[in-house]
């Protein structure tokens, strides 16, 4: 949904309007390419994080791969949330002979800014197949709300 | 225990001849292979991959490991930040040792692929003792 605040309209035509747009498109072409698409700058402090809202909730999605859900520390502060743990996958038995060592393990801590504010005592976690999913409903204050009109 | 701060893996999608017809992502999944007396074990990383979604073959000594992602449940979210994208794994392996098909053992827990291929008896190393007459 596009939102058009009052600051973005014209109060008289520009002449050169058209090229300003043209410029910020541009610009907006440019920025945040190179690497991979779909990335975002910042991605690499583990987990990798996807955020997702709909009307009343927020929704983060962690990466954890190789951590039981109950060594998955979740918390929240003000509108803070932190992910924290301590991946114990490799197993620090010399004696054995490895092939590939790919995986990588160590303590990991990340956290974000909500966008919103969240009600702190309805946020759920849950997780499954390695992929951490918190769910952290809105406060009311930030909920949609229809506006009735009155016939007078 | 390593006290540094833990980084995220770009993850690679598999380079094949054929493009897969769908426009899904493949990636190749991390692994560790580590070798013990009695068997080759292969932990592999494929988040997002449940139980029922993992396809092992071994074949003419060629290992394929296959994760088939679980459908995503986020349908009609409005995407705010996304650092992975969600997709299938594949990887290949050419295993030297002769391994025992019959006991394979695969486990599957918090997206990590745990694989136990046990080698078939003679390749165990077998001291012989040489008596005397």
């Amino acid at each position: 949904m596009a939102i058009v605040r009052f600051a973005d309209q014209k109060l008289f035509r520009n002449p050169w309007a058209d090229f300003e747009r043209m410029r910020r498109e541009l610009d907006a072409l440019f920025q945040g390419t190179g690497g991979e698409p779909g990335r975002r700058a910042g991605g690499t402090v583990f987990p990798a994080l996807n955020i997702s809202e709909d009307s009343g909730h927020i929704y983060v999605r962690a990466e954890i791969p190789g951590v039981p859900a109950s060594e998955v520390d979740i918390s929240i502060e003000g509108d803070t949330l932190a992910i924290r743990g301590e991946r114990k996958t490799c197993t620090a038995d010399e004696k054995h002979s490895y092939h590939r060592r790919e995986l990588e393990c160590g303590r990991f801590s990340r956290a974000v800014t909500l966008p919103t504010k969240v009600q702190v005592d309805k946020v759920e976690a849950k997780a499954s197949n390695g992929i951490v999913t918190i769910t952290l409903p809105k406060a009311e204050a930030v909920l949609p709300r229809q506006v009735k009109v009155n016939v007078g | 225990m390593t006290e540094k701060e833990m980084q995220i893996q770009q993850r690679q999608e598999v380079r094949q001849a054929g493009e897969p017809t769908k426009p899904e992502k493949q990636y190749v999944p991390a692994v560790d292979i580590f070798e013990t007396a009695e068997a080759v074990n292969v932990l592999a990383e494929m988040p997002g991959v449940a139980k029922e979604g993992v396809e092992i073959e071994l074949e003419n000594e060629t290992l394929t490991i296959r994760g088939v992602m679980a459908p995503c449940t986020c349908e009609g979210e409005a995407v705010l930040l996304q650092e992975f994208e969600p997709g299938h794994y594949l990887r290949k392996f050419t295993v030297a040792e002769t391994i025992d098909q019959e006991k394979i053992q695969a486990t599957m827990a918090d997206g990590v692929l745990t694989l136990v291929l046990p080698k078939v008896a003679p390749a165990k190393p077998r001291r012989i003792e040489v008596r005397g007459i």
